[in-house]
């Protein structure tokens, strides 16, 4: 890209021995198109980085007491510090299930023709949103939804199985909006790794079950991992069916909610930043272990290197 | 573990087809190997043999036919439990696994008792010269290196039968060249049979033992370098053997020869399959060389040095294209006159469609 303005200013005519100051520039990757991400910085400083430092700051900053006596409050009361372990207890299964099913879908769809009427039925729950959705099993799962009235029709069940309004709907919930983006992540690892690794597993007499163990999860590790921080990220943040399909007030009181109430219950807004760090902290600790784990693996391209 | 022992006598295929969708990618393919011997599928791309090796290694169903290995049919078997080597055209080496535990795979496979592996991956390792590597990733190894990890993971299990998918195609020509002569060497060492797929003739001719040419899914011709070299039956295989001379004429007989018109001239060559009428005349270029005597006059076109020799591109007087060799001089805008030996001049029934 050649920038003849900005080489004409600023930038004196040294002896001819000297490499320019914009070419040396450019040789790192910086020239005029480098201005662009100047945007982009700007978009993320106003909407990512303030918001973050203002909420830090301002948890320090409590209604009375203290710098730390927001910490020391949440952690002081059950009923705050146990929603961390409400949390996890939903978001964790949820996100095991959703990355243990997907890669055996994963493997299956990898052979398929027809992959993008596949995804693109599974994308549609991720565009949906999660309230719809949550609106949706509301009625679905229900005493007199569909899924009741079958199981009672065909005689399985005497009594409705109670799905909402506990555990069971908030964990289903994450499920099906969590597993299409599983999916597709792990997809996008799956068909990453060079099919004629599992070839030359079969040629060397290897069933399909040691080519999986051997080949081609060792292979996957390292982009499982990675969707399982993303996944857990989304279910630990779990919010909005927390409260419609949960019970927000007893087994899914997970930490948002209780976030939410802090800040327009009590309107303790100190208090409910303190809250939104504390699950920050949470979920960056779980994926620093997830990025610490993955760095025993190989990670390496999943495919020979010349070829 | 594999069904199917070392010690076999010969390998079979029986009318092995194998379609894709309205495309016949393989059409009735009979062959027999037998122990020892390397076998060459030969031909361009899209012309099977690539199909036929994957159908050989159990990595695609046939759609009929049958492959039987000695007394046991193994078309039937997957791919595991065939117990063949096969080296991949991208070597396919397992990039998360040293080269010690790629080589080894095949015998842990096997559950083979740790010593004995350990044992066989430093055998086979220097077999292809590769001892002080064992324990690099392939990710480390330079392009002619992996394809040497390919070749021993592929013989450390001593299969009875070593399935080469073009592994020469992804290196540079010295080291093709040198990596040729291993394949052979390799080859004689393990005692099996190979077969060794390739669209070069110069591989094919230097390294099998039989050659199969193949084109558009069926076998045109098999047979020993020699045979194939210096009496190919069809003008396909001769084209692919380096006839460039593959011209239309028309034929009439001379004894127990044919004689042709090339550019008006009369030229002695010999019957392949041709009868007086329409036919095909192939020529090699080095074949076709200028004389004093010779029928057919040519103007120069372009000619280049190589070596000990000129190959030179001429055209007759009805502006028919002839390949040429000449061990004098030659310079584009000289008239020559070229002729053939009749026995080098094949005559085919068949028109040559390039």
């Amino acid at each position: 890209m050649s920038v003849p303005e900005l080489a004409q200013s600023g930038v004196p005519q040294r002896a001819s021995h000297h490499v320019p100051l914009r070419v040396r520039l450019k040789q790192r990757g910086l020239d005029g198109v480098t201005l662009l991400v100047l945007p982009g910085v700007f978009v993320v400083l106003a909407l990512f980085v303030y918001p973050f430092l203002y909420g830090l700051l301002l948890s320090f900053a409590p209604k009375e007491g203290g710098w730390l006596k927001n910490y020391a409050a949440f952690f002081a009361d059950p009923f705050l510090y146990g929603t961390i372990f409400t949390t996890l207890l939903i978001a964790v299964p949820a996100t095991l299930v959703n990355v243990l099913v997907s890669i055996p879908v994963a493997l299956r769809v990898r052979l398929m023709y027809r992959q993008r009427l596949l995804t693109t039925i599974l994308v549609i729950p991720i565009t949906l949103g999660t309230v719809l959705v949550a609106e949706g099993l509301l009625t679905y799962l229900g005493p007199r939804g569909w899924l009741n009235r079958v199981l009672i029709g065909i005689g399985l069940i005497d009594h409705p199985v109670l799905l909402i309004h506990n555990y069971w709907g908030v964990f289903l919930s994450l499920v099906i909006t969590g597993f299409p983006f599983t999916f597709l992540l792990t997809l996008s690892y799956v068909t990453g790794i060079d099919p004629s690794l599992e070839q030359a597993g079969a040629m060397l007499g290897a069933r399909a079950r040691e080519r999986f163990w051997r080949v081609l999860l060792p292979l996957l590790v390292p982009g499982l991992t990675i969707t399982l921080a993303l996944s857990f990220v989304q279910a630990f943040s779990v919010f909005p069916s927390a409260v419609l399909l949960g019970a927000p007030s007893g087994p899914t009181r997970v930490i948002s909610i209780a976030a939410y109430q802090a800040a327009f219950e009590q309107y303790d807004y100190s208090m409910a930043s303190a809250i939104a760090m504390i699950m920050a902290a949470c979920q960056v600790v779980i994926v620093v272990l997830l990025l610490a784990a993955r760095g025993l693996f190989y990670k390496g391209p999943a495919s020979t290197g010349k070829g | 573990m594999a069904v199917v022992s070392h010690e076999f006598k010969e390998l079979r295929l029986d009318g092995v087809s194998r379609e894709f969708g309205a495309l016949n990618a393989l059409k009735d393919v009979d062959l027999t190997v037998k122990r020892g011997e390397f076998i060459a599928l030969l031909g361009p791309s899209g012309c099977g043999k690539s199909t036929a090796l994957n159908c050989l290694a159990g990595l695609l169903p046939l759609s009929a036919g049958s492959i039987w290995l000695d007394g046991h049919r193994i078309d039937t078997l997957g791919p595991e439990r065939r117990g063949f080597g096969m080296v991949f055209q991208n070597y396919a080496l397992f990039p998360h696994m040293s080269v010690r535990r790629n080589v080894g795979f095949g015998l842990v496979t096997q559950r083979r008792p740790r010593a004995e592996i350990e044992r066989r991956v430093e055998e086979a390792l220097a077999l292809v010269r590769l001892t002080g590597q064992a324990d690099k990733l392939p990710g480390q190894i330079s392009g002619g290196q992996q394809q040497r990890v390919a070749i021993a993971r592929a013989v450390v299990v001593e299969p009875p039968l070593v399935l080469m998918d073009e592994p020469l195609s992804n290196l540079d020509a010295k080291l093709r060249l040198e990596m040729r002569a291993e394949i052979r060497r390799i080859h004689q060492v393990v005692g099996g049979a190979t077969i060794y797929v390739t669209h070069d003739q110069d591989e094919a001719l230097s390294l099998a033992d039989r050659i199969v040419v193949m084109r558009e899914g069926r076998v045109r011709q098999v047979g020993t370098p020699e045979e194939l070299y210096g009496r190919p039956t069809h003008p396909d295989v001769a084209e692919f053997m380096g006839y460039r001379n593959l011209l239309p004429s028309v034929a009439v007989a001379d004894g127990n020869l044919l004689s042709v018109t090339i550019s008006g001239a009369k030229v002695r060559g010999v019957p392949i399959d041709a009868t007086p009428g329409q036919v095909t005349v192939a020529i090699r270029p080095e074949d076709l060389t200028p004389a004093t005597d010779a029928p057919i006059p040519a103007k120069v076109e372009a000619a280049e040095y190589r070596g000990r020799d000129f190959y030179g591109f001429a055209r007759a007087d009805d502006g028919t294209a002839l390949y040429f060799r000449s061990e004098a001089r030659v310079a584009p805008g000289e008239t020559v006159r070229l002729g053939a030996p009749a026995e080098r001049v094949l005559v085919y029934a068949e028109a040559f469609a390039a």
